[in-house]
């Protein structure tokens, strides 16, 4: 098995004086979706923050071998970390192209596949993001993340709220994405789990519970009631849990 | 009716001062959350610096008014930046230690220009236009406040255009919706820091060298009166908007003067009124955000 891009080792993490995440170890590979799942309030999204040090935070964290537990946010995405946030936090009253080329990093940024992934935000360059629809504004977040050349990507809930509709939309963008840059991906729902992940990591009261390929968790009815709190649903937009912190 | 204009452009002309001075603390509550009370420190060094060297080179003539100016404006800007760079910036996210060390700040720098220049008013010359008035609708309007509105205007303009068309007036006007998520970019917002304090110290510090001229004399105390107004302003206004504090800037002002002539000088009470009437009604300020 090749070096993993991203190694988080003893990472604790605090909001506020709170210990949100106690010990957290695992490794995301070079390749592929790696799923970040638990119920709800366990420290998925606050894990994800620590990593990018948008918390407070302590432990050990290599990104393809450099080290980044002390680095102040900007360094850590600057060295190729791509960040699609819970709820969006589309920049509302700028345009959809001022958001875009906020986010634009590179001397080359990839517009045209940007284009080609989202036709619709494309067309509404002009218009302020937050008059967008929730789905509108979730393909400006991931825009933003995927307009760069990435080396991992770091995608929290991306689906949280959506219709049926644009949830396939955004699962076909992370599956197209997927191709060709490793992705942590926090989700709740399970037909998207099934659907792009190839491991699991799973939390619980903040600490890691399990990790293994994901057919070993979502082929054990027993593992999700147990993990997730849940039935495999058969309506695949049926959400793991209802909301997460 | 004379009264009435004589009234609103003298308003508009005080809106104009306030204005440049909230603009800055609009803009660095906004992006930093900080609230600067060593703002008024930027104004009074930049309009005793500008004083000096505008009496030096030609006093009372438009060139040592200009000169005055262009001091004014780079002094203000180069103490700012160095304000943020030297103290505030170990202090982001401690507010407590960011209102002491600006409120030391603005306390140790009025004794210190107190032992350069005296507790006393220094009277000003200014050119002499600015001295006369000039007749609009049968009122009398000193024609200093003319020079001070097209100053407010220009800078005004100057900001906007700033913050529409550069990279780092996207990063700033990003910056005061969602810091987080700016740095989620990588972003070093912290540079935008110092660069939202060295405008905001320009247009404070442009600011001191028109009050000397709207008053008459520079003072060590000139910073701390139009501080205490433009924190109103920009409270009125929504921290961080800076059109909220445009628009207010002119409302308080306007308000002061009429409260003023037609209360028998109630305009400070009535202006501090108004303050907390927005406070209970509208508490996010006329164009802020909603917290």
């Amino acid at each position: 098995m090749s070096e993993p891009i991203l190694r988080v080792a003893g990472l604790f993490g605090r909001i506020g004086g709170q210990q949100v995440v106690e010990d957290v170890s695992f490794d995301v590979p070079a390749t592929g979706v790696t799923a970040l799942l638990g119920r709800n309030g366990v420290g998925k999204t606050s894990t994800i923050k620590s990593i990018l040090g948008l918390i407070d935070r302590s432990g050990g964290m290599h990104l393809g071998g450099t080290r980044i537990d002390r680095m102040p946010t900007h360094r850590i995405v600057q060295l190729g970390v791509g960040y699609v946030p819970e709820d969006r936090e589309v920049f509302g009253s700028l345009t959809v192209a001022e958001n875009l080329r906020l986010a634009e990093r590179d001397a080359a940024p990839r517009r045209e596949f940007i284009q080609r992934l989202f036709p619709d935000i494309h067309d509404r360059r002009a218009q302020r993001a937050g008059t967008l629809s929730g789905g509108q504004q979730q393909m400006v977040s991931l825009a933003r993340a995927l307009v760069n050349e990435n080396r991992l990507l770091l995608v929290d809930e991306p689906t949280k709220g959506l219709a049926p509709r644009i949830v396939d939309e955004v699962a076909e963008a992370l599956a197209e994405a997927a191709r060709t840059v490793p992705i942590l991906l926090v989700e709740q729902n399970l037909h998207v789990i099934r659907r792009l992940a190839e491991r699991v990591v799973v939390l619980s009261g903040g600490r890691v519970v399990f990790t293994g390929e994901a057919s070993d968790l979502l082929d054990d009815e027993d593992r999700i009631q147990r993990f997730l709190g849940v039935h495999d649903a058969t309506d695949p937009h049926d959400t793991a849990a209802g909301s997460t912190r | 009716m004379s009264t009435v204009v004589l009234l609103l452009v003298t308003g508009l002309g005080l809106g104009a001062l306030y204005f440049l001075v909230a603009s800055g603390l609009s803009l660095i509550y906004g992006l930093m959350g900080v609230l600067n009370f060593a703002h008024g420190s930027f104004l009074t060094i930049a309009a005793f610096l500008g004083w000096e060297v505008g009496r030096r080179v030609s006093d009372g003539t438009w060139w040592g008014l200009a000169l005055s100016a262009m001091v004014g404006l780079a002094v203000g800007a180069i103490v700012a930046a160095a304000t943020e760079y030297l103290l505030i910036r170990r202090l982001y996210e401690r507010h407590i230690e960011q209102a002491l060390v600006t409120v030391g700040l603005s306390l140790a720098t009025v004794a210190l220009f107190e032992g350069i220049w005296g507790t006393d008013p220094i009277y000003t010359q200014k050119p002499e236009w600015l001295a006369q008035t000039t007749e609009i609708l049968g009122a009398k309007i000193p024609n200093d406040r003319f020079l001070l509105i097209a100053c407010a205007l220009v800078v005004l303009g100057g900001i906007v255009l700033f913050l529409r068309r550069t990279r780092y007036g996207l990063i700033i006007r990003a910056g005061v919706e969602n810091r987080s998520m700016v740095m989620a970019l990588g972003i070093d917002v912290r540079r935008s820091f110092t660069i939202v304090f060295a405008i905001g110290g320009a247009a404070a510090g442009l600011g001191g060298v028109l009050a000397s001229v709207y008053y008459g004399y520079v003072s060590a105390h000139l910073g701390s009166v139009l501080l205490i107004f433009a924190f109103i302003v920009t409270v009125i206004g929504g921290l961080g908007s800076l059109t909220g504090a445009a628009i207010a800037s002119v409302l308080v002002a306007v308000l002061q003067q009429f409260a003023n002539f037609y209360l028998g000088g109630t305009g400070d009470l009535v202006v501090v009124v108004a303050l907390a009437a927005v406070l209970l009604v509208r508490p996010r300020g006329l164009m802020g955000k909603v917290a």
